[in-house]
This record gives C-alpha cells, structure tokens and sequence, in this order.
C-alpha cells in the first residue's frame, strides 16, 4: 500500500513483466523469472479499470487466457461457470463489456484472471473504481475467493482499510522505496515511520521531546516500546484510543490530563474532537452519544485519557 | 515581447468578433470550399455529350486502362496492407531514439514531387545500379511494366496507410494487449485475437486511403511507365491529342468508378451504432 504515484501500478506491471526493470531481478518461490516474457509467468493481472476486451462477450474473456494455460475446453467451461456463480455474474455471460456496471466489469476481470488457475494474481487498487456500497461486497468476494483457490494474492492500494481486511501480510510503498514490510497486524500496530504511522491512521503525531506536557507518558511510551529513549524520534496515537470525558473519570490504565475542544469535525459515520491539551493539539475520536448528551462541546474542558500502551513511539531512524 | 503582444492584440481583436459574425464565416468558409471542389467536378460530370460518353463507354482502350488503374491500386494497397501494418503497429507503440525522424521520411513520399518519384524509382531499379543489377538477373524491370507502376503506387501510397493505421491502433488502449499477454497468449495470438477484430476497419480506411491515392497518380508513372497506360495517363494523352471532348468523357468514368468503390468502402469500414 502506499499513496498514488508511489509507484505501485509500476511495481505490479514490473512483476507481470510487461515492463522491463532496469536493475535487480525478480524472483518467484526461489526461481528468477526476471528474463521470462508475461505470457509465460502465470501471473493473472487484474488492471483498475478492468480492460475488458471489447470484442468478446463476457463468457469469452473469461475463458480467454484458459487455451494457454493447459486447461481443455470442457474443463475450462465447467470451472468458468462455477467462477460466476461465486461472483454472481452468471446472467452476464453473453452480455458484452460495454454493458456492464461498474462493479459486473470488475467481477468479469477478476473471473478472467483466476479461470486461468495462475499461481499468482496481481490486483491494481479493485476496490478505488467502486462506490463505496459495493466495495464491502467486493472484499468478501476477493476473501471467498483466495479461500477458494490456491493462488497467491497480492494487492495494491492506497487504502490501507483494504490491506487490514484482506492480507495477512504487507508492505508500504513510498516514493518507490518500500518503507516497512510485515504483518498487516504488525503494520498497523507499529509503523517504522511517521508516514507509515499517518498512513495507517495515527492522526496524532508529535515529536517525542521530553518537554513537552505529555513527558511521563512519553516515558512510559518509550519504556514500553523497550528501546533507549534520547530525545529523539515521535510518538504516534490514534484517534480511537483516545477516551474523553467532562471529569477525571477514565480507567486506571489511563492518564488523564486536562484540555479545552477546540473544535468537532465531522467524518463519515463518526465525529472528531481537536483537543488543545498540554500544549499539542489531539485528536480524538467520539461517538454519537457523547455528542448528542452535550457532553463534548467546542470551548469545554474535557479530560482527556490516554494509555501508554497505545501510544507507539517511533525511533528515529539513522541516516 | 514585441511579437507576442501583436499577436494577443490580434487575438483579442478577434474575439471581439460577435457572434452572428463568428458563425457566418464558419459558414460562408465552408460552403466555399465545398463549392470550390464540388463545382469543377460537378462540370466535369456534367460537360461531355452524351453521345460521346456513350462511346467511351464502349471504348476498349478507356475500359482497359480504367481497369488497369483499379488493378494496380488495389496492388498497392494490398502490398501496403502487409508491409505496412508491422510498421504502423512499431510507430504506434514503441519509442525508440529517432523515432521523430522515421515518422518524417514515412512523410516524405507525399512531398517530392512526382516526376521526381519516378526517376529516383527508375535509376534504382536501373542498370547502373547494384540493386537494379539484382533485380534484373530475376527478371524484373520497372520501366514500361505494370510492376513498374505498382512500385511507384506503393511508393506514393504508403505513407497514407501507415498514418491511418498508426492512428487507429494508438486508439487502442495498449492495456488490453497487456492483459492479453498476462493471460499468457503471446504477440502473435494477441495480434489476431484482440488487436486486428478491434482495428481492421483502420486498416480498411488505410488501404481506401492509399488506394486513393494512387489512382490519381500521374507524375511518376509517366516517367516509369507511360505504357500500359493507366486511366490519368490515357486522359492526358487524349487531351493533347483530341481536345476536352473527347478526354472528358474518360475522366467522368474515372470520376463516378471512384466514387462507387470509395463509397462501398466506406459503408463497410462504418462500425454500426451499436459497436461505436
């Protein structure tokens, strides 16, 4: 994952091998296939905008690709057909790309790649084309079926809500350079960097100095994170780990320090509070009850809770 | 600086033009052209006797190099058909160093001037030259032969293939010959599978283009191969020899051919409204 133009589309086409690298090689299950044309690295390529052939009805560009791959006709129908029905794409067969929806042009392309039984399928960013509605669909669909096949999947995309529900494993990919490689989980928990921890959601970020209001959270932050603490690098929190409330009352877990709300954002289906607190601004995110019952208001103080284990601290990285 | 604030001036000065006066030089423009080329070959078609123009009709000679000249074109275009696409598929989606300056010597047969066309031709293929040489120890002459005149239609023809084709593949988004080719079908198969059923009317149009172009050439088969004589060539030497009267009547026949074929062409190559 990574933002647009890191360089993900080139990373995925460079794989497939339809664009040349000018160093380095690529390597699948130990065996370098950096000099192998595309048509013989069965890799299935998944493009953002479909790329239908629109020449050929629905049925025919999914069975397209089967010719080359050892699969003989009779089986090759079979398992195309048994591919539209997990995809609900079944009434669609003889009906021609240019029209189809949105989300039947993505779902014809999927089955396209994956009726070719490739070892891997490449997907460039299939959720960003989608209205939001149909992207939750999407994901249970591209779940179902990398349970159902053996192929590797490997996905990119600049949304890294995709990454967390989808892949076990991940990377992210900055400016051409990948930035940290891991588990999703781990990822998510602890980014190597600011970027990375903005990526993934941590709207609170500052620099760790041991002066400012937060020092024996930022302390205990470091201790827990268990590396030696020289003034350097940030702490990261999300907004969802933050607890608010009009008196001191937040779990013993957490420290509770003063603050006054700045202002309430709107996002999507849930609020955000800025809080000015100890001299840095918070984030925090609230739900609608606290809102409705009056509790969080712009210009009222409020306690604000925050845990040290929750709070990542980033080293600064050498060089 | 100076230049500049001249043309703005000039600009400025323009679209200061209202609109009634905007839209009557759109019209009056166009219906001039239109004019100018419509009302010469309308005389033309309408000039000759119709007694005359029965007899050409019946004429061997005008019947012969009429269909010679159809012949030949179609020659080239086919010609063009098979060598030139290769060429427009490169041009279209290669870069290459140079590439600026093969795109212009595929132009320049449409600007040396015919004559010259068909001496260059000529002294290649001639005696004195080791190509000619090798050409003649397999038997093949260019002066006064109908292969003579084919070369020189290809020659004059291809450019006009080649650009339409280029035009109609770089239309095609080369995504779907990547994704051909991750599905694993290799060029050749990606060639006849997706890319020749989604640009043949391109090829179509490029061939009804060179072919146009060829049937009108003159210049450079006088000089190759005034005999067999193709249609132009036929109505020139009626010219200098009969008069209007008697050239005409040629050039009508030539003319409504023309038009017939080019119109069926066109009618083919049309994608229906339901495929656009």
């Amino acid at each position: 994952m990574g933002p647009t133009g890191s360089g993900k589309t080139l990373l995925l086409e460079s794989l497939a091998g339809l664009v040349r690298p000018d160093s380095g090689t690529v390597v699948v299950d130990g065996r370098s296939i950096t000099a192998l044309p595309p048509e013989k690295r069965s890799m299935g390529l998944v493009y953002q905008d479909h790329a239908l052939f629109p020449n050929l009805s629905v049925f025919d560009n999914i069975v397209y690709g089967q010719r080359y791959h050892g699969i003989d006709r009779h089986e090759g129908k079979r398992y195309a057909v048994e591919l539209m029905d997990m995809l609900d794409i079944s009434a669609l067969a003889d009906r021609y790309p240019e029209n189809l929806s949105g989300g039947e042009k993505q779902r014809t392309a999927l089955a396209r790649a994956l009726a070719c039984k490739p070892a891997i399928v490449l997907l460039d960013e299939p959720l960003s084309s989608l209205d939001p509605q149909f992207r939750e669909g999407l994901r249970r669909n591209l779940k179902r079926l990398h349970e159902a096949t053996e192929a590797i999947f490997f996905m990119v995309t600049h949304d890294f809500v995709d990454a967390l529900s989808l892949a076990d494993r991940a990377a992210v990919i900055r400016e051409g350079k990948i930035e940290q490689i891991g588990d999703t989980a781990d990822i998510f928990h602890r980014p190597v960097t600011t970027f990375i921890a903005d990526f993934v959601g941590m709207k609170n970020i500052f620099p760790a100095t041991p002066d400012n209001g937060l020092r024996e959270l930022t302390h205990a932050a470091v201790r827990h994170r268990g590396v030696p603490f020289d003034g350097s690098g940030h702490i990261a929190l999300r907004p969802e780990d933050i607890s608010l409330a009009p008196d001191n009352t937040h779990p013993h877990t957490m420290a509770g320090l003063p603050g006054t709300v700045r202002t309430i954002v709107r996002e999507g289906f849930t609020w955000l509070a800025v809080v000015a607190c100890s001299g840095v601004e918070i984030v925090a995110r609230i739900d609608q009850r606290s809102l409705l019952n009056g509790v969080i208001q712009e210009g009222r103080t409020v306690y604000v809770g925050l845990d040290p284990e929750n709070m990542h601290y980033i080293p600064k990285l050498p060089g | 600086m100076q230049q500049r604030s001249q043309t703005g001036a000039l600009l400025t000065g323009l679209r200061c033009l209202p609109d009634f006066a905007f839209r009557a030089w759109v019209l009056v423009s166009a219906g001039l052209v239109l004019l100018y080329i419509f009302g010469p070959l309308t005389h033309a078609l309408l000039a000759p006797e119709w007694s005359v123009f029965l007899e050409t009709l019946k004429d061997r000679e005008v019947l012969r190099s009429i269909g010679l000249s159809l012949y030949t074109s179609a020659m080239a275009a086919c010609i063009a058909l098979v060598f030139g696409t290769p060429l427009a598929y490169v041009l279209a989606r290669k870069q290459f160093y140079g590439k600026k300056l093969v795109e212009s010597i595929i132009d320049l047969p449409i600007m040396i001037p015919h004559p010259v066309v068909g001496i260059v031709l000529l002294s290649v293929a001639g005696r004195n030259h080791p190509f000619g040489e090798l050409l003649q120890s397999v038997g093949i002459t260019l002066m006064g032969t109908v292969t003579g005149i084919v070369a020189v239609l290809v020659f004059v023809g291809m450019p006009f293939f080649v650009n339409t084709v280029k035009a109609g593949i770089e239309g095609v988004p080369e995504r779907y010959e990547n994704v051909s080719r991750s599905l694993g079908a290799d060029r050749r198969a990606t060639f006849f599978r997706i890319l020749l059923p989604l640009t043949w009317r391109y090829l179509l149009v490029g061939m009804i283009m060179c072919m146009a172009r060829a049937l009108s050439e003159f210049g450079a088969i006088v000089i190759v191969a005034y005999h067999p004589m193709v249609a132009p060539v036929l109505m020139y030497e009626r010219f200098t020899a009969y008069g209007l009267t008697y050239s005409q009547p040629v050039a009508v026949l030539l003319i409504l051919v023309s038009l017939v074929f080019f119109l069926f062409l066109r009618v083919v190559s049309q994608p229906d409204r339901r495929q656009r």
